[in-house]
């Protein structure tokens, strides 16, 4: 296989999961309402509730809303890697995991494709996210626009990956509530996505270790961090290292010869 | 002298203690169109999940075109053709849009698929549907696209797996009538999995699975003289059957 040919099946698996994303308006639409419901409301009303401290990257204090933009950014992405963890496990039931599979490039390259293509997906969320959050006078540093850009993409890629390594683990679609329970809401409020860890601490200094031990926690700072132009080299170091595992995982989940497939067979698959 | 088209050797496979596959060792000549006679569990589906990859081999071989699917896999499934027994198309997409897809799959570019796709979506007489979204069409349509999209990269081995489960008796003649033409056409081997034994002819090489062994392997016609029988649904149920006696 050439160069070339590797650039086509790359540029057909994310045309496809576009394509898919653009058919699916209400995925579209609840993946920003939800973000705006907690900017709009839960900010709104926890703004005399949650006072903050001037804490870094910011140099002032600030409001309350201004905090949680880098969270539900972060969650504009958790949801979008388990929406397209929850996709997975929809094509494998209906086949089409197989038409992907059964491509002759390498595995690898084929799962690292829909990863690429998923994240580029959660990123146009991020922006059309930060284009409402503008109009709601949340103004990061106009430069923070395109620095962020980097760490959305690699938070974007760790979600995606751990939504690709739970998809291994889900044998059917009904299965998949349970990622929102185990998944979804504890990675969420077990982080720095509403409220500063020093907070957490206060309250509960177990909870803090739990909080600090989460990826998700990391991916928020990163994203927080680059959004005011600055680098956070620890969740940088987090989020990059989680990403890389979470890849492997996937990796192997999906190899015939050592994964959860081999294990239990191939969805679909009669004898 | 010209490799088999698909060449099974002591292939075993179990689901923890059941035994879906036990020793099975056949060959597909090339430019044949053979059968994989089996009922519903002899274990054609597992067999054809070893051939596509989606499960590992862990005894046993398969190769196809005589490239080793353990050691050269993406050179044995780049000359593969599927059509699996579920479907696999994207509902939501138009029928071009799914060639498109497999395409770029691949690595073909688009000037050459959409090429390629008139020409397939022509020979399965759905011209007119390239825009169509895949959901508008009848079951019979979708599984022509199936099989049309399978040749997209020109494999030289396609395998069909219960191509016809589903469909009624003018779509079931319909998609034999244009497999067994590919090999003429298109110049391939075609292997062909199903329990309906109506879907047979004298001439066709048959490989009798059963609960997850061949039975027997030879021509239709050289089966049914071997068993005695009048036809290959007469010898079927006797070489089935001999297995159950004592």
């Amino acid at each position: 296989m050439t160069l070339s040919a590797y650039a086509i099946c790359l540029k057909g698996i994310i045309w496809r999961e576009g394509l898919r994303f653009l058919h699916q308006r209400e995925r579209f639409v609840s993946a920003l309402v939800r973000p705006l419901v907690w900017l709009f409301i839960f900010a709104a009303g926890f703004r005399q509730v949650l006072g903050i401290s001037i804490i870094p990257p910011y140099e002032t204090y600030i409001l309350y809303e201004v905090y949680i933009t880098p969270g539900l950014l972060a969650m504009i992405q958790l949801f979008n890697g388990m929406q397209s963890s929850l996709s997975m496990v929809y094509d494998r039931e209906m086949g089409n995991m197989r038409v992907l599979l059964l491509s002759p490039f390498p595995r690898w390259f084929l799962l690292l494709g829909k990863l690429i293509a998923g994240t580029l997906v959660s990123v146009l969320q991020c922006y059309a996210y930060l284009l409402i959050a503008w109009l709601w006078e949340i103004e990061p540093p106009p430069l923070g626009y395109l620095t962020v850009l980097p760490a959305l993409l690699l938070v974007g890629l760790m979600l995606g990956a751990l939504g690709m390594l739970l998809s291994s683990l889900i044998k059917q679609l009904e299965n998949f509530a349970g990622v929102m329970n185990f998944v979804i809401f504890p990675m969420f409020f077990a982080s720095s996505a509403l409220y500063p860890l020093w907070r957490v601490r206060e309250g509960s200094p177990w909870l803090y270790y739990v909080c600090q031990f989460n990826p998700f926690t990391h991916a928020v700072e990163l994203i927080r961090f680059a959004l005011y132009t600055q680098f956070n080299p620890t969740a940088f170091a987090v989020v990059f290292g989680c990403a890389v595992a979470f890849m492997l995982g996937a990796l192997v989940a999906y190899d015939p010869s050592r994964g959860l497939m081999a294990l239990r067979g191939a969805p679909g698959a009669a004898a | 002298m010209t490799a088999p088209a698909l060449e099974a050797r002591g292939v075993s496979h179990s689901y923890g203690a059941r035994k879906a596959l036990d020793d099975v060792s056949f060959s597909v000549a090339s430019g044949a169109f053979s059968v994989l006679l089996g009922l519903n569990g002899a274990g054609k589906s597992t067999l054809f999940s070893l051939v596509t990859r989606l499960f590992a081999l862990r005894r046993g071989s398969l190769a196809v075109l005589g490239c080793d699917l353990q050691r050269e896999p993406r050179k044995a499934l780049a000359q593969l053709g599927v059509v699996f027994q579920s479907r696999t198309l994207d509902l939501d997409l138009s029928v071009a849009q799914n060639f498109f897809y497999h395409a770029a799959l691949h690595g073909i570019g688009k000037a050459q698929a959409d090429a390629r796709t008139a020409e397939l979506l022509a020979a399965v007489q759905l011209g007119d549907r390239a825009n169509d979204k895949v959901r508008n069409l009848s079951g019979g349509q979708m599984r022509r696209v199936e099989i049309a999209r399978a040749l997209l990269h020109r494999p030289r081995l396609l395998v069909l797996d219960e191509p016809t489960v589903g469909l009624d008796i003018g779509a079931r003649a319909d998609i034999l009538t244009l497999v067994r033409g590919l090999i003429a056409s298109e110049g391939m081997s075609v292997l062909w999995a199903t329990h309906l034994t109506d879907e047979v002819v004298e001439t066709d090489e048959v490989i009798v699975l059963h609960k997850g062994k061949v039975r027997a392997t030879g021509l239709a016609r050289d089966l049914s003289r071997q068993t005695g029988a009048a036809d290959i649904k007469q010898a079927f149920m006797r070489l089935i059957e001999a297995e159950a006696q004592p």
